[in-house]
């Protein structure tokens, strides 16, 4: 067979593609656990900078803003993206307008989304702050959680509803009984997904967190922290928002792929 | 006695399409009854209204003289094996089997010796604790069976119950569901669009197409006795002659009289005759002609004779060991007949 990776050229191109992503974020990780202050003295192994973290009541403070917007955002995302995904597979009326204005928080640049959502809250005189954050969050999660469990649904087989109505039961437990269990694994990766994309997101939350320090999540204080330089701290605060972020991927991935629970 | 089941009147229309045209049966307690037809023939929406998945555009359907057309699915004591089995793939076997006993609220212990029971009829025990994906598909067919047998309803339907199966397999659950219809004693309803099948198995059929029903009756009646020429032409192979009725007989374009013991209708119309009442040599009737083509059935020989009388070959079924079966090759010139009584009159 023909194998372009095969092709000295081609094989330097991938190395170099690879290299220029992946080694400042190894790097990273590795300094994160530099002993020494300077990025470009080794000095010895140390956890002292994931210690330091947990004495900085900023990132603490920034650190559980963060987990209380993603958990809400997620939530609420999941229960709504859903809900609406089933809803537009068994009602297909207005179905092609419906999902251009659904998925168009995907497309459109968050920088857009950003400005909009402020002149929105600010027209409404609501109060910024974490609700605004979250709410604002709901809005693209929901996309993401929808695409994921329609792209689940395309596939369900709506005779098993219909069966389990025929063996006696309630919509409402039908749903809670077969629907939701089947549909689990895509639910499950839509969470996850979306429960990434909020851990990490800043221009939105920049742009609906209001004033002061009360509503300051991670991706924000981390901003603040490097106008000041790139310290140790932060590569260590990098490094566990990496691995949180990888984690919940990587598990969505796998739950998306590996089909039905017990396959 | 009044029947278990009546369907009075039953319409159901998409738009402007009827589905189920003014359709009306009676279906008697423990009766294994098929409704036969061609896809489109409205035998599936049909289920569906008894099942309640449809609504009927008009008629009713009663159930021990009580109407249940306006019950949904879960309130109707019948129960509907899909024709996909649409078994729950997250669930083992057991839990598919228990699901319809745990709507009904029975105690778990209940429950459980219901299922344990069913496993055991049909011979799953072994495979309770499997999902549906790690069984074949004889076995899916017998857990969806299982699942909807355990709610003991008051009539099960079948939506083309054997219809994933092979042919091997199919001949045995043929037997094995009339068997179990008669051990449980509960009413069947099957829709299949095989008619060997709705002959071998039912104790009385209904012949659907376009949505009306075209004839009800007992396999016999309907193989021996159609209604029509489409209930005769969709029940088995029948071979047709067109001629012009008289009251001595059809008079076929070559003047040659088919004879009848029929009440003979007036203009043109149709002979019928069952290749299997066909035998070489003369009878009441005699035609002649030349062997267009044998199939070797095994049991059987299926003859093909091109003859003056028909505008296709006339079918004949011969003995495959008989001294004619043996000797007859293509373009041989036979003479065939049959007897007066087996020949069916239609308008054409």
């Amino acid at each position: 067979m023909h194998n372009p990776a095969r092709q000295p050229l081609m094989l330097l191109i991938l190395v170099l593609t690879f290299g220029f992503l992946y080694i400042p974020i190894t790097v990273l990780i590795g300094l994160s656990f530099n002993a020494g202050g300077l990025p470009t003295v080794w000095t010895g192994f140390s956890f002292k900078w994931y210690s330091a973290l947990l004495h900085n009541s900023d990132i603490l403070q920034a650190g559980l803003n963060t987990l209380i917007v993603a958990t809400c955002a997620t939530t609420l995302a999941t229960i709504f993206g859903t809900s609406l995904a089933i809803g537009m597979e068994t009602r297909r009326r207005h179905g092609r307008a419906l999902e251009a204005l659904i998925f168009a928080p995907m497309i459109i640049p968050d920088i857009v989304l950003a400005i909009a959502l402020l002149s929105f809250f600010s027209l409404l005189k609501v109060p910024m702050g974490l609700p605004t954050i979250i709410a604002a969050h709901v809005v693209f999660n929901l996309a993401f959680v929808c695409a994921v469990v329609r792209a689940r649904l395309k596939s369900f087989d709506w005779s098993i509803v219909e069966a389990s109505a025929d063996l006696g039961a309630t919509a409402f437990t039908s749903y809670r009984r077969i629907v939701i269990p089947v549909l689990a694994p895509a639910i499950i990766a839509g969470a996850l997904l979306s429960f990434t994309l909020s851990v990490d997101e800043f221009i939105i939350a920049f742009f609906t967190a209001g004033a002061g320090r009360a509503s300051t999540t991670l991706p924000m204080q981390i901003y603040a922290m490097i106008r000041f330089g790139v310290t140790p701290e932060i590569n260590a605060l990098a490094t566990l928002v990496i691995a949180i972020s990888v984690t919940a991927l990587a598990l969505a991935q796998r739950l998306n792929k590996g089909g039905l629970p017990g396959q | 006695m009044t029947a278990l089941l009546q369907i009075r009147n039953i319409t159901k229309r998409f738009g402007t399409v009827a589905a189920v045209d003014d359709v009306s049966l009676d279906i008697a307690q423990n009766e294994f009854f098929a409704l036969l037809g061609a896809s489109g023939s409205g035998k599936t929406t049909l289920l569906r209204m008894l099942a309640g998945f449809e609504a009927p555009s008009a008629g009713q359907i009663l159930l021990d003289g009580q109407d249940i057309s306006a019950l949904p699915p879960n309130k109707r004591p019948v129960n509907l094996m899909f024709q996909s089995y649409a078994l729950f793939p997250h669930m083992t076997v057991r839990a598919n089997i228990a699901y319809g006993l745990e709507m009904e609220r029975l105690p778990r212990a209940q429950i459980n010796q219901r299922v344990d029971d069913i496993l055991s009829v049909i011979e799953l025990t072994a495979f309770a604790n499997r999902k549906p994906d790690q069984l074949s598909g004889g076995q899916k067919q017998r857990v969806a069976l299982a699942r909807a047998l355990v709610k003991r309803p008051r009539v099960l339907l079948l939506d083309e119950p054997l219809g994933a199966l092979d042919k091997k397999l199919r001949g045995a659950m043929q037997l094995e569901l009339k068997r179990l219809q008669h051990e449980v004693g509960i009413t069947f309803i099957i829709v299949t669009h095989d008619q060997e099948e709705a002959l071998v198995m039912a104790d009385r059929v209904a012949i659907l197409q376009g949505g009306k029903l075209l004839q009800c009756g007992t396999p016999r009646q309907v193989y021996e006795h159609p209604v029509n020429r489409f209930a005769a032409d969709f029940i088995g192979v029948m071979n047709f002659f067109a001629g012009h009725a008289q009251p001595s007989g059809l008079r076929l374009a070559d003047g040659t009289q088919i004879r009848t013991d029929q009440p003979m209708p007036t203009g043109p119309a149709l002979a019928a005759v069952r290749p299997e009442r066909i035998r070489l040599g003369p009878g009441d009737n005699t035609l002649t002609g030349t062997v267009h083509a044998l199939a070797y059935h095994g049991l059987d020989l299926q003859l093909h004779v091109h003859t003056a009388h028909a505008a296709k070959p006339v079918i004949l079924r011969l003995t495959a060991d008989s001294p004619e079966a043996l000797t007859l090759h293509q373009g041989d010139p036979v003479t065939f007949g049959w007897a007066a009584t087996d020949t069916r009159i239609f308008p054409a």
